[in-house]
């Protein structure tokens, strides 16, 4: 379709900003500046800050001046960090199994037709959407050591005779917070597996049996490497969450009984924060930096590994 | 599927399953008790007799009575509600904007720019929180909304980011070349065709942030410090525990009202939600 420009008016054309706005480049620039400059002042200049934080003296209301390493040095002779980062493996480990697990186990439940599944799953997924300090709350108060609605239970059926002191005994309380973070976590695994189980052709199963493959050599051969892409991106999301996780430890035990349930996190938070000794507990912090960057390059090259098969 | 006798289905499929939802939503229901239940109910020892944990013949509403007569409820809502919705368009306006550049241009760096943003999609708060606190200082945001409204969408972005990139690269490349043909420019196109048809996505993303950013903690507990400033996560962690005492009454009251306006949104979009948690997965 021509323009046909009516004589002596002319074409109206556009100022030049919005002009240079035509080229890909510019546009590009235009668009992701925002993002930009919110990313830079609170990720990139915080990082730096960090840094440099780490490696000085400062406490609340002092400066601090440069010490190099000495922080580092400090908190690697530091028995409560060695038993923060200890936990934090044994925490990260243990209910990423469980929730890899258990999360599995309900995608598969949910991964078929029966009434009111979209009710169900609806539902299933309020421990992932609720505020976590809220919901953990309800644990603890489950978890009280005189009220405790879980020992009652337990007492009437007959299991138990003595009250358990969930949260006051050291591996108990680690234990309790695991069973917490676990609850939180199986509706995000499940729902996201389920989204992964459904793009899997029913058809590859249902030849498979008329093989003669049994329920398990059809989940082991077929559902779980078709399945593993989805599953590994889960579980990097999951790892570095719970790997940095802090909200759900502070509410429940603080880090303690005797710093039983201390993270990197809730460390930091108590010796940078509550103690005012910025400078270490940005050092504790960061520390947990080098871990997160191992667990992410690995999983990453995996995740590249298993899609490209 | 290939399934058998009723008794099988029952076994296998059935009782797992409401297992499942029984231990999953448990602790809610607990919460809604607690919350109703009388103090004098509340604190009887586990072992005491004739008591009855399950269910309670006397509902009163005094805890509730108690959160917003004594404490500042009201005013921890507004402010995680307002916080809450500035963040969220804050980081949708330029996590749209991101993706569709990272999804349709081309540019120098496109590559690069989009494995940068995931990686800070993977950095997690308790990571920065520190450094983050004295920069806030020293920008004199400390003790106010601003200071979360614009550090939550340092987590935000990279998702709403990611998930918009998905949506956008999913609407075929015609639809813009049509526009542009008939004389749209490429400002125009994005605005008033690649955009809205990209709604849902906008949604979907939306929502997320919204419940990400109501459920954020150790920003808010760091950042703030006035009780009028707080948010409902803090406040309640903050001014219903007096040293060893816990208002049980009022904190599970406090837990339960405090989710509400989450749990509202998400079951008006439960879809959205699912299908933008599983669209983020997929990335």
């Amino acid at each position: 379709m021509a323009v046909t420009a009516v004589p002596g008016v002319e074409v109206r054309r556009p100022i030049p900003r919005l002009r240079r706005l035509e080229d890909e480049r510019w546009l590009a620039l235009a668009l992701l500046m925002p993002t930009a400059v919110l990313l830079g002042l609170f990720i990139a200049y915080p990082f730096v800050e960090g840094v440099l934080l780490s490696l000085s003296s400062a406490r609340v209301g002092d400066p601090g001046h440069f010490v190099g390493l000495k922080n580092f040095a400090k908190i690697w002779d530091d028995s409560i960090f060695r038993t923060a980062v200890w936990n934090t493996f044994w925490y990260t480990g243990v209910t990423t199994v469980f929730k890899l697990a258990l999360g599995l186990w309900l995608a598969m439940l949910l991964n078929r037709h029966f009434k009111g599944k979209a009710l169900v799953r609806a539902f299933i997924l309020l421990p992932f959407i609720i505020p976590t300090v809220l919901s953990t709350f309800a644990w603890k108060w489950m978890f009280d050591p005189t009220f405790s609605v879980i020992n009652w239970s337990l007492f009437h059926l007959g299991i138990i005779t003595q009250r358990i002191n969930w949260l006051g005994d050291p591996d108990l309380a680690m234990t309790s917070i695991i069973i917490v973070n676990i609850w939180r976590g199986v509706p995000f695994f499940a729902i996201s597996l389920l989204a992964g189980l459904q793009t899997i052709s029913p058809e590859l199963n249902e030849a498979a049996a008329i093989d003669g493959a049994r329920p398990w050599a059809r989940f082991w051969h077929i559902t779980w490497p078709l399945l593993l892409p989805v599953t590994m991106v889960v579980m990097l999301f999951s790892v570095i969450q719970t790997f940095a996780d802090f909200q759900l430890v502070y509410v429940m035990t603080g880090g303690g009984p005797a710093n039983a349930t201390q993270l990197f996190a809730t460390y930091a938070y108590q010796l940078g924060i509550g103690t005012g000794l910025l400078s270490e507990g940005a050092a504790i912090s960061l520390a947990m930096f080098p871990f997160l960057f191992i667990i992410v390059v690995a999983q990453l090259l995996y995740i590249r590994r298993v899609e490209v098969r | 599927m290939i399934e058998g006798a009723a008794w099988r289905r029952w076994v296998f499929y059935n009782i797992p399953l409401i297992l499942f939802v029984f231990v999953l939503l448990f602790p809610f229901y607990w919460m809604i008790i607690t919350t109703f239940r009388p103090d004098g109910e509340l604190y009887r020892p586990w072992n005491a007799a004739n008591y009855m944990p399950f269910w309670t013949n006397n509902p009163t509403l005094e805890h509730i009575k108690y959160l917003f007569e004594e404490t500042n409820f009201a005013r921890w809502m507004l402010n995680t509600m307002f916080i809450a919705v500035s963040s969220t368009i804050i980081s949708l306006f330029c996590g749209v904007l991101a993706g569709y550049a990272l999804a349709r241009l081309n540019f120098p760096w496109a590559g690069a720019l989009g494995t940068m943003i995931f990686i800070t999609y993977l950095v997690p708060q308790t990571l920065l929180f520190i450094p983050l606190a004295e920069i806030i200082r020293n920008f004199e945001l400390g003790d106010t909304p601003w200071s979360l409204i614009l550090t939550y969408p340092t987590f935000l972005i990279p998702f709403c980011t990611w998930l918009m990139m998905g949506y956008f690269k999913a609407i075929p490349k015609e639809l813009e070349e049509c526009a542009r043909i008939d004389g749209a420019s490429r400002w125009k196109a994005m605005v008033y065709i690649i955009i809205p048809c990209a709604l849902p996505g906008i949604l979907s993303a939306g929502i997320i942030a919204f419940t990400l950013s109501w459920n954020e903690f150790i920003y808010a507990l760091v950042f703030l410090s006035s009780p009028d400033e707080k948010t409902v996560p803090v406040g309640v962690t903050s001014e219903l525990i007096r040293g060893d005492v816990f208002f049980w009454g009022p904190l599970m009251a406090g837990a339960l009202l405090g989710s509400i306006p989450v749990a509202i949104v998400y079951s008006f979009f439960v879809e959205h939600y699912v299908s933008g948690l599983t669209g983020s997965v997929k990335g």
